[in-house]
Order: structure tokens, then sequence, then C-alpha cells
């Protein structure tokens, strides 16, 4: 129970996070920290044994008939990550919570965060193909929701609505590779699929699984030439970009093709795509990150870069490349989150984030500028960081594949000089040099904005200095979930005078150009500007605009005029699609017609007679009255054919339904316009029509009754389901997930009739 | 309009209507009713207590609010749907147990029973929500 447990705690926390900000205020973020804390101490407990190379598996029936579990599994890999995700989770609430203190969206923020937080654990933790797919769309939602946190400005409606669009889309591929695997490979279960390499690779749609599955991952983590959606999510909180946009979300893509690679990878299919497109994304997010001026676009361009060699890393397979991939991928959720949160506080204290207004804040905010510091030394890469050790195990990897890839090495370096100078742009600028006017005003962010930033700053130190010990211990069981071999990890901070530390200098001199040289490439800007309309991130609003455009055009025609052209429409359209039903049977319908009781007879004639006075009257009074009449003698004829609940439901919703025609017609103006002579005949025939369908498709349905469903039913309700009440009993135990969503869809509606109602006192007409 | 005939009528009427419209929830497994009809005739008391003295009375009555009653009728169907995967089976599996109750037969309660009181409250909250909305009009 204990792995259920772990991922189920976020989803109980944030239903509980209201409550907990009425009754403890400004005390509720620290006690909501207290979850992420216990669950790293609940999988810490397991290091022992999972670094000794045993995993502990958890499995809860769910569709056995399509073989999918509720399976959880604790290996080296979701360790590492999971405890990334508790850790940067514990200081992101006490940090969100002083960040959005006052602001009414606080409570919002901290419960989808908790349900992130519970939806990222669930993901790392899943063994299951389709339950890791069920964690990672609800990722994909609770990022929908944060990014919209300020959901009054259409900007932040875009941007989520853009972050939706892509990791969705993306989820969608990655639901049908998961299954074409499965199928490939005979099983759902993760751990059993990584054993199967062979059957699967052997499969003729091994190609599709690859591209699919690659689908799903580069959407997730901002992969060319999907990478667009990063930059605009940073509309979300900063609390939001440091948990989600920089160590935990977008890492999902990166440890789904690290988890899968023992079953996809070592192929061409495999590794060219990833090295590719995660070495093009490694130069462009670097480039890219340069020529910004907003602080978080520096760093939201920075994050795709690093997603791009992980990606690239993953892509090339190596021992030494995935070993770097993990010991990066750990570094950099640890610096980058710490760098949004600064980023945030510096927004928080001098009011802008703008790089040309910011400098001189070592003045003000002194330990502030130490952690920037500290954390842009481990963006750089340089000094006994975690992060530095990571950095020469990637140019290990590199050279390794020299002979392979010669250009790799290229790009890895000049990326090495890209990053070196965002570090220098980040750390180093907005706190040297002359106090600007924004600066003037500043002061130091509140101790709880600034614990979290220097702890995790200090864990990247932390770790670099005690690698020996990490190495064996958290990097070495992760690899080997992945590489599927007893292979010795070794992590030393100083290897000596080896080609790689050659390479970090030569990208350390690159570096401090790129620094120096800032200024006069941001002259370059406005003539590149042009060229936008032809990247990814062009196109992509400019297609939205289009398809929403084409949608207005088409609700226009179809609805937007008055609601009987509306009806009429659908009204229409059902008439042909029951013609279409009708048609080939026409010759072979054979009505089975029963014995007709005289007060059958005689409530047809009633109804009858009701539905003509309704249809000529120019009273809607007596309009209401009519329809009422017609729906109780419905019920009654339900109740004379013997379906008490159908009856008793007929009644209760007609009644209800006259007290809401009763509502409306109160506040219409009287009869104004009558329809004129073509449109009487045009609904006349309508509905003709619509009554000969209806009469065509009850003589279709009621040919010789089938048994076997009803019998079936009839026969188990009392013995399986303890109930005598046969309709009662579907609904409610036999068909229960589909009145589950029926009677989600009456929830919906009546919040839409609701919001529609509150809206026409406020703003008039629209 | 204020009728003194309706409002002292609702007055009584809308105690009578629920104990009824839980009456027909609970006897629904076995006998006509179920959750869709105690939800409709408790969802018609409240509209009848808002219609003979105005929403404000009635959300009191009501004490939670509708929206509120949707959520936590969705909820409680969902958590019919999941208490089965505490003892390790599929999710909506149907459990019943069997309680003893001196002089009278003993009482079966189930999830399909937990399930129906979702629905109840759902069905309870659409009616309030949509009711209520029209009774706050000018």
């Amino acid at each position: 129970m204990e792995l259920f447990a772990i991922v189920v705690a976020g989803f109980l926390l944030a239903l509980l996070v209201p409550a907990l900000e009425r009754l403890l205020g400004e005390a509720a973020p620290w006690v909501a920290a207290l979850v992420p804390v216990g669950i790293t101490v609940a999988l810490a407990r397991h290091l022992p044994a999972v670094a000794a190379g045993s995993s502990r598996i958890e499995t809860y029936a769910w569709v056995p008939s399509l073989g999918a579990e509720v399976a959880f599994r604790l290996d080296g890999l979701s360790m590492a990550l999971a405890l990334l995700v508790t850790v940067v989770g514990t200081f992101v609430f006490v940090y969100a919570g002083r960040y959005l203190a006052g602001q009414r969206q606080r409570a919002r923020v901290l419960a989808l965060l908790a349900v992130f937080m519970a939806a990222m654990l669930g993901l790392l933790l899943a063994d299951d193909a389709l339950t890791l797919f069920v964690f990672w769309e609800l990722t994909s939602l609770a990022s929908y929701g944060l990014i919209a946190t300020y959901h009054e400005e259409p900007e932040s409606r875009k941007a989520a609505q853009t972050a939706l669009v892509v990791t969705a889309g993306g989820g969608l591929a990655l639901l049908a590779g998961l299954i074409l695997l499965g199928q490939a490979a005979g099983t759902l279960r993760l751990s059993s699929i990584a054993a199967s390499a062979e059957l699967v690779q052997a499969s003729p749609t091994y190609p599709l699984v690859v591209g699919l599955v690659l689908a799903g991952a580069l959407t997730k983590s901002a992969q060319a030439p999907v990478s667009f959606w990063l930059p605009s999510a940073m509309k979300a909180p900063a609390p939001v970009s440091a948990y989600l946009h920089s160590a935990t979300m977008v890492n999902a893509g990166v440890y789904l093709l690290l988890r899968l690679t023992p079953a996809l990878g070592g192929t061409g299919a495999w590794s060219v795509p990833l090295v590719t497109l995660g070495g093009f994304t490694m130069v462009a997010g670097g480039v890219l990150a340069l020529f910004q001026k907003d602080l978080k676009l520096v760093l939201a361009h920075s994050t795709v870069s690093v997603l791009g060699t992980l990606t690239m890393l993953t892509g090339l397979g190596s021992a030494a490349a995935i070993k770097a991939a993990i010991v990066l991928l750990i570094a950099h959720g640890l610096y980058k989150s710490s760098l949004f949160m600064l980023a945030g506080a510096i927004d928080h204290e001098t009011g802008t984030r703008d790089l040309d207004r910011l400098s001189g804040l070592r003045t003000p905010m002194p330990t502030t500028a130490a952690i920037a510091g500290l954390a842009a030394l481990s963006l750089a890469g340089l000094g006994p960081l975690l992060s530095f050790v990571g950095k020469e195990l990637f140019f290990e990897a590199l050279l390794e594949a020299l002979s392979a890839r010669p250009l790799l090495l290229v790009a890895g370096t000049l990326t090495a000089m890209a990053l070196i100078g965002v570090a220098g742009i980040v750390g180093l600028r907005p706190f040297l040099g002359e106090p600007s006017p924004a600066a003037q005003d500043a002061h130091e962010p509140p101790v709880a904005m600034r614990i979290g930033p220097a702890v995790l700053a200090l864990l990247g130190i932390a770790m670099g200095i005690s690698s020996p010990w990490l190495g064996p211990a958290l990097v070495g069981p992760a690899a080997r979930s992945v590489l599927s071999e007893a292979t010795a990890v070794k992590l030393d901070l100083w290897h000596g005078p080896t080609p790689a530390l050659f390479l970090t200098l030569i990208s350390l001199v690159g570096g401090f150009v790129v620094y120096r040289e800032w200024l006069s490439l941001h002259r370059l800007l406005p003539r590149l500007e042009r060229y936008k309309a032809w990247t990814p991130g062009g196109i992509y609003p400019i297609t939205m605009d289009r398809f929403q455009e084409a949608s207005r055009r088409l609700t226009a025609w179809t609805a937007d005029r008055s609601v009987l052209h509306h009806v009429g429409i659908v009204l229409a359209g059902f008439v042909l699609l029951a013609a279409a039903t009708l048609a080939p049977t026409l010759g072979s319908l054979a009505p089975v017609v029963g014995p007709v009781l005289p007060v059958q007879l005689a409530l047809g004639l009633l109804i009858a007679i009701a539905a003509i006075l309704v249809a000529t009257t120019g009273s809607r009074l007596v309009s209401v009255v009519g329809l009422g009449v017609v729906g109780y003698a419905i019920a009654v004829l339900f109740t004379v054919f013997g379906a008490p609940d159908l009856a008793i439901t007929q009644f209760l919703v007609e009644t209800l339904a006259a007290v809401l025609f009763l509502y409306v017609l109160a506040r219409l103006p009287r009869y104004e316009t009558r329809m004129g002579g073509p449109g009487r005949l045009a609904a006349g025939l309508l509905s003709l029509a619509v009554g000969l369908a209806v009469f065509g498709l009850l003589a279709l349905a009621s040919g010789p009754p089938t048994d076997l469903v009803s019998g079936y039913y009839r026969a188990q309700s009392y013995a399986a389901a303890h109930g005598r009440n046969v309709v009662n009993v579907v609904l409610a135990d036999f068909r229960a997930l589909d009145t589950f969503g029926e009677v989600t869809v009456l929830a919906v509606a009546a919040l839409g009739v609701r919001t529609l109602l509150r809206g026409v006192g406020q703003e008039g007409s629209s | 309009m204020k009728s003194p005939i309706l409002e002292t009528a609702s007055r009584y009427l809308l105690s009578i209507l629920l104990v009824f419209a839980v009456f027909l929830l609970l006897r629904g497994h076995n006998a006509p009713g179920g959750g869709f009809a105690g939800g409709l005739v408790a969802g018609a008391a409240f509209t009848l207590h808002a219609g003979a003295f105005d929403a404000r009375r009635a959300q009191r009555a009501l004490v939670l609010r509708p929206p509120s009653l949707l959520a936590g009728g969705l909820a409680t169907m969902l958590a019919a749907a999941l208490v089965p995967l505490l003892q390790g089976l599929a999710p909506m599996t149907g459990l019943w147990t069997t309680i003893p109750v001196p002089g009278s037969d003993p009482v079966h309660l189930g999830t399909p029973l937990l399930f129906d009181v979702g629905v109840f409250l759902t069905v309870l909250g659409t009616v309030t929500t949509i009711t209520f909305a029209w009774e706050a009009q000018p």
C-alpha cells in the first residue's frame, strides 16, 4: 500500500488545501510542505534496498479483461527522479505560499501544485503502461490549470491552451504508441516490456511504436519542433515555472525515453531522431536564450537547451551517455528551480524582470546575489558542483561518440559556451554594476522565498562534493534500470587533466566572450524578427487563429441566428440520419404490434389533441399547460406499459420542466413577430418528417425481441447484485460507469446554465 | 408575488417531500425509486420553497451551496467506485455487507447504494443550481 499511499497523498493534500488556508492562514503552505517532506522520508527509507538492486512493486486490479493493472514500481530510476520531485516540491510550497501571499488565487495554485505532485509521482512510479498514461495526462491537465492562474488575462489563457494542445496531442500519440508496444510485447507491464526487447524490435509495428512514443516524449519535454509552448508557459507565476517547467513535468519526456530504452533503444530508428532533434534543440535553445531580455524567458530557453542535451544523450544510449544524462537531469532540476524562484523573487521585489533595467542588485540584496551566483555557477557547470560532474561525463560521452558523430562534439561545446554566457547574464549581470532605478527601492526578498533557492543551490555543491558516495547510492541504481547491466558508476569530482576538462576550459573562454558581447548580440535582434513567422513558434499561433476563425464562421452559420433556426438544423440532421438508417430496411420492416388497450388509445388521443393545441395556440400559458399534459400523459402511458421507474422520472421531470418554462416565459416580451407563411410551412414539414422518422425507427426497433442482454440482467439482478429492481440495478451497478458519465453531463449543464444566467445581468448582451 | 397559501404549504411540504425523497432513494434497489427519482423529488421540494419565498431562504434551508452538492455528489460516486481498490478488486466492483437490526430484517448496505446516494446529491445539485439561478434573476 505504501507506493499507492505516496501517490494518493498529493491528491488528498489538494482536497485539504482550502480548509488549511481557512484554518491556518499564513502557516498553511508550511504545513502543506510537510507532505512532500514525508514522502521524501518514505522514499529515502528504501534507498539502501534500491541501491542493492531490489525494487519494490505493488499491483492492484484495474481492467483485467484488457490486461491493465494499477502497478507501481520503485527502482533506481524512479527513486532518483521521485526524490527530485519531492525535495523541490517541499520548497516550492513554501515559496509559493509567500510569493502569492494575499492573492486570492493562492489556494487554487497550492491545490493544483499538490495535484500535480501526486500525478508526477504516479507517472514516475507507474509500472503499467496505461497507468503511466493516465498520470501523464493528469500532469498536462494540472499544468494547464496552473499556467492559466491569471486567466482573466488573454495572454495567460492562450499560453495555457498552447501548452495543453501540444502536450495533450503528444499524449494521444503516446497512448497509441503504448498500446501498440503492449501488443508487440504481449504485456502492458513496463518491467516485463523492458525484458522483451527482441520481441518488440522484431515486430512489424516497431517503427510506428518508436514514432508515436517519441511524439509523446518530445512534446512533453519541449523539443524541436514543438518547443514553443515552454517559453509561452512563462505566463504562469514563478512557483509554477520553478516546479513544473524546470524540474519535474518537462523531465517526464526524458524519463519515458530512459524507461523505454531497454525495450526500444539501440537501433537507428530510435537513436537517429533523438540525437538529431535533441542535438538541434540543445544548440538552438542555448543560442535563443542569449537573445532574450526577460529573465524568465532566458531561463525557459536554457531549460529547452538542457532538455535537448538530455534527449540527445538518451538517444546515444551508451553507458557514458546514460550516466551523464542522469547526473545532468538531477543537477539541472536543482539549479533551474532555484534560478526560477530567484527570478520570481527579483520580480517580486523590483517589479521587473527586464534585464535592461536590472543592475547593481548586490547592494540591496546581498544574500540573494550570493545564492544566484551559486546557482549560476551550477548552470555553467564550473566548480565543485554536481553539474560539473555531469558536464565532464557529457563531454566524455561525446568524445566516445566522436568517430561516429563528430558534429556532436562541436555542438556540445557551442552549447556549453552559450550556457556559460547565460549563467553570467542571469547570475552576475543583474547584481553587478551601478544600482539601476529599479534596484533603488528594492530590498531582500522574504526568507520564505530565499530558503528554497538557497538549499537547492547548496545541494548542488553538496552532491558534487559527495559524488563518490552518490554514484553507487543514487546514480548507479538509476543507470542500472536503463542499461540493465551491473555498470559500476564511479563519480569523481576531479578526474585530472582529461580531454573533457580541456573542452570545459575552451567553453569557459567562449562563454566569457559571449557574456561580454551580449549587448552587441541584442543589436542584431530587430533584423531577425521577420524570420519569426517561419519558426514553429510562429506557425502555431497563425494556424490556431485560422482554425478558430473557421470554427466561428461555421457556428455563426448554423447556430447564431435564432433558437428556432438552430433547433431546425439539429432536427433536420436527425431526420437525415434516420433516413439513412431506415433506407436499406424499408422493404423488410415488420413491426410487431400487440393488442391495443382502450386506455392506450385514449391517452394517445389526448396527447395528439394537446400537441395540436400547443402548436396552434396564441397564448404562452396554454402552450405550457399543453406541453405539461403531453408529458403527464406519456408518464401515464409508461405506467400502463408497466415501467414504474420511467413513469416516476417522467412525472418529476415534466413538473420541473413546466416550472422552468414559467421562469423563462415570465421574462419574455409579448409575441412580437410571428413566422411568415413559408417559415411555417417549412416548420410544419420538418415536424412531419421528424414524426415519420421516429415512427420508422420505432418500427425498426420493435422487431422480434432479443432477450440476450435483458435476460442476463433479469437473471443476475438479484443473484449477483442483491436487488429486485432491475432498472435501478442496471443504473447503479451493471452500467454504473455510464451513469457516472450521464450525471457528470447533468452537473456541467447546470453549471453552464448558472454561468449564463449570472452573465446576463452584468455585462448586457454580447 | 407573495401567496400565503403557497408559503404555508411550502413550509410543511418541504420536510415531507424531503423525507419522501430519501425514502425513494433507499427503496430504489428493490422497488421503484432510486437516486434519480429521489433527487428530483428533493429538487422539486427546494424549487417549491424557492418559488414560495425567495432563493435566499431556500438556500438557507439547503445549507450547502448547489455547486458544492454537485461536487459532493460526484465525489461520493467516485468514492463508491474506488472503495473496492482497498480490497484489491477492480474499481466499481459491488461490495455488500449485512447489518443485523434487532427486531427486523437485516439491512443490506453496499457500494451501489453509496453510488446511488451520489446520484441523488448530484441530481439535487443540478435542479437547485438551475432553479436558484433563475430565482435570483430580477
